[in-house]
């Protein structure tokens, strides 16, 4: 008995030792330091910083002025392009979530059943995901522009040439097209990657079982995917809701194109300059991504504490 | 949905019993045809922009704007491309974003698996909280984070010998810095989760043998996560090269802008030449898809994202 727990307080010993001798509490000490504070300079001080900003008005250059809600009040009533931005985020988010996402996850179980060629598929759908979206933006006015776009050479509407990014009723939905043809490569190969590593023993149980090719996916394969399925979920919210260089390449988002990333970009470094209202709209959107942020962390914990 | 199942399992058990596979086999490569018509359209539809963008540059003027872009070619040539290279400086431009990418990965992947490497191999206390503090800072929307940096870097100093504007603001420092802190939530989770499915016994023999906490992550576990950082490396390389809006913040002078913005000197005042633009598309497009195809084979088997089997 004695013997034991003179055996477990030495490996605890040793265990602090290894911890705990000072070249290596150094290292720790500096190499997780620099992320932290790194991370606490760049991102966390400014969130707070912004959220305290919202409640002012200021200009960039003179005093700061505590105005309260004011800012939050002018946004809803008096600010027109504030609620089609809302609305256009939240179409945008619908859009990727309910086409884009799943249509993802199509193509990578389809190249995941190993047919041939795979290798090409997969390259050519991905090859989206690494354009910058200034250049997506660009080949969106080729394709959809109104003297020379393809599309419209196509139709062989000459007179009367529809304007696909002009027309405040169509262009969001162009632009979605567009972002969709990113995402769903992104999408595709974080499913392709997950799919991977799905324990192959688990499909052949579940074929010996007699499940059909849908069964076998939608009640063995997509649960044990639940790790990427959260991630993919986070990602597609996020984008949705940080969606922004598209637009800005196309218009500036304008007319139509309106969203909230924009305005708050607009108003911050905009000639108007309207600090604390940008920092308004930044925390309206810090909001609803803090929402999805908080479930995402929630499932993590949950899953860290399986694992 | 159970009747299903113990309708087809006796069949389906009957003809591997016959040894008859031919009949199962039928059906099934006919939706293995299928499965190749419908990808190859999805992936002809994926590439038609490129190649379409590709074949413009490729076209005079006055040979599209007559006819269209979706028309037969009269005349082919690389004109464009000399043009676009010159013109618009993109030399300078992409050394400028080689100037931010190189560094912002590599130390972005250097802090990030060090980081992952003592939340998920030496297991520090509270390493759940440090990766939820990186992960959820990931996550935030950049724009909430544009004013008060832009503030910061405007106040913070700098000598002339790092930065010409003698602020952070304007300099590359201040676009590099961003990037990193912004990129290393995605990129401690990552190698988090990689980090997790390396066998634990590789380090407890590196402890027995005496190593120091730097030897344990530099040498022995580093090594091991050789394919998830390369998907890293390719997926950050390409994310902080297309990067549009830190730069388009942080930075004034036009001469430091990097290559995404270049694209805007070949729009002309008055006239735009849409091939000529497609040209430098085209060639600003091009490291990052030569990135990723040299990489792609390591691409799948490093991105574990959170796999089940850890």
């Amino acid at each position: 008995m004695r013997s034991v727990a003179l055996k477990t307080a030495r490996r605890a010993g040793r265990r602090r030792s290894r911890r705990f001798t000072r070249r290596d509490l150094a290292v720790l000490v500096v190499l997780l330091g620099i992320p932290v504070l790194l991370d606490i300079v760049i991102i966390w001080g400014p969130t707070l910083a912004s959220i305290g900003l919202s409640f002012t008005s200021w200009d960039g250059i003179g005093d700061i002025h505590w105005v309260g809600g004011e800012n939050y009040r002018n946004l809803v009533d008096n600010y027109p392009p504030f609620w089609p931005a809302v609305r256009h985020n939240l179409l945008w988010l619908a859009f990727l979530g309910l086409i884009a996402t799943p249509f993802g996850l199509l193509l990578a179980v389809l190249i995941d059943r190993g047919v041939r060629f795979s290798r090409f598929y997969q390259s050519t759908l991905y090859m989206p995901v690494v354009l910058s979206l200034a250049v997506v933006g660009f080949m969106a006015q080729l394709i959809l522009g109104t003297d020379q776009g393809v599309v419209n050479t196509i139709l062989n509407n000459h007179e009367n040439p529809i304007d696909w990014l002009g027309d405040s009723d169509l262009n969001i939905w162009m632009m979605m097209l567009a972002a969709s043809w990113r995402h769903t490569g992104y999408v595709m190969i974080l499913y392709l990657a997950g799919l991977k590593s799905v324990d192959p023993t688990l499909k052949e149980a579940a074929a010996i079982d007699g499940a059909n090719a849908r069964q076998t996916f939608f009640r063995v394969v997509f649960p044990t995917l639940r790790p990427v399925n959260v991630i993919v979920g986070v990602i597609t919210v996020i984008e949705s809701l940080r969606a922004f260089d598209i637009v800005y390449a196309v218009n500036k988002g304008r007319n139509g194109l309106e969203l909230l990333s924009v305005l708050i970009t607009d108003n911050v470094i905009g000639e108007a300059s309207r600090i604390g209202f940008g920092s308004a709209i930044a925390v309206v959107l810090l909001t609803v991504s803090l929402g999805f942020i908080v479930t995402f962390l929630v499932q993590e914990l949950r899953g860290a504490r399986d694992r | 949905m159970t009747a299903d199942i113990r309708t087809t399992s006796p069949a389906a058990r009957g003809r591997s019993l016959a040894g008859g596979d031919r009949r199962g086999e039928h059906p099934r490569r006919r939706g293995r045809f299928g499965v190749h018509i419908f990808l190859m359209a999805v992936s002809l539809a994926f590439l038609a922009p490129l190649l379409l963008a590709v074949y413009a540059s490729l076209r005079p003027y006055e040979e599209t704007a007559q006819h269209g872009y979706f028309s037969l070619p009269e005349h082919l040539s690389f004109d464009y491309y000399r043009e676009a290279l010159s013109d618009s400086g993109m030399g300078e431009y992409f050394k400028n974003t080689l100037v931010i990418a190189v560094p912002a990965v590599l130390i972005t992947l250097f802090l990030a698996s060090f980081v992952a490497f003592a939340v998920s191999r030496i297991k520090v206390r509270g390493g759940i909280v440090l990766l939820m503090f990186f992960t959820a800072g990931n996550l935030l929307p950049p724009q909430v984070l544009v004013t008060p940096l832009y503030v910061l870097f405007l106040k913070i100093p700098l000598p002339w010998w790092m930065s010409d504007s003698l602020t952070m603001y304007d300099s590359y420092w201040a676009v590099i810095i961003v990037n990193i802190g912004f990129q290393l939530g995605f990129c401690v989770f990552v190698l988090a989760n990689f980090m997790r499915t390396l066998p634990q016994e590789i380090l407890e023999a590196a402890i027995v043998d005496g190593a120091g906490l730097w030897t344990q992550f530099w040498r022995i576990t580093l090594p091991l996560c050789r394919p998830a950082l390369a998907a890293l490396g390719t997926l950050e390389f390409t994310w902080i090269y297309n990067d549009f809006l830190w730069a388009l913040i942080f930075i004034s002078n036009p001469d430091k802008l990097p290559i995404t913005s270049s694209l805007n000197n070949l729009r002309g005042q008055f006239f735009t030449d849409y091939n000529l633009l497609a040209a430098g598309s085209v060639l600003v497009a091009l490291p990052t898809v030569l990135v990723f195809l040299l990489l792609q084979r390591h691409f799948i088997a490093g991105l574990t994202l959170g796999s089940s089997k850890g």
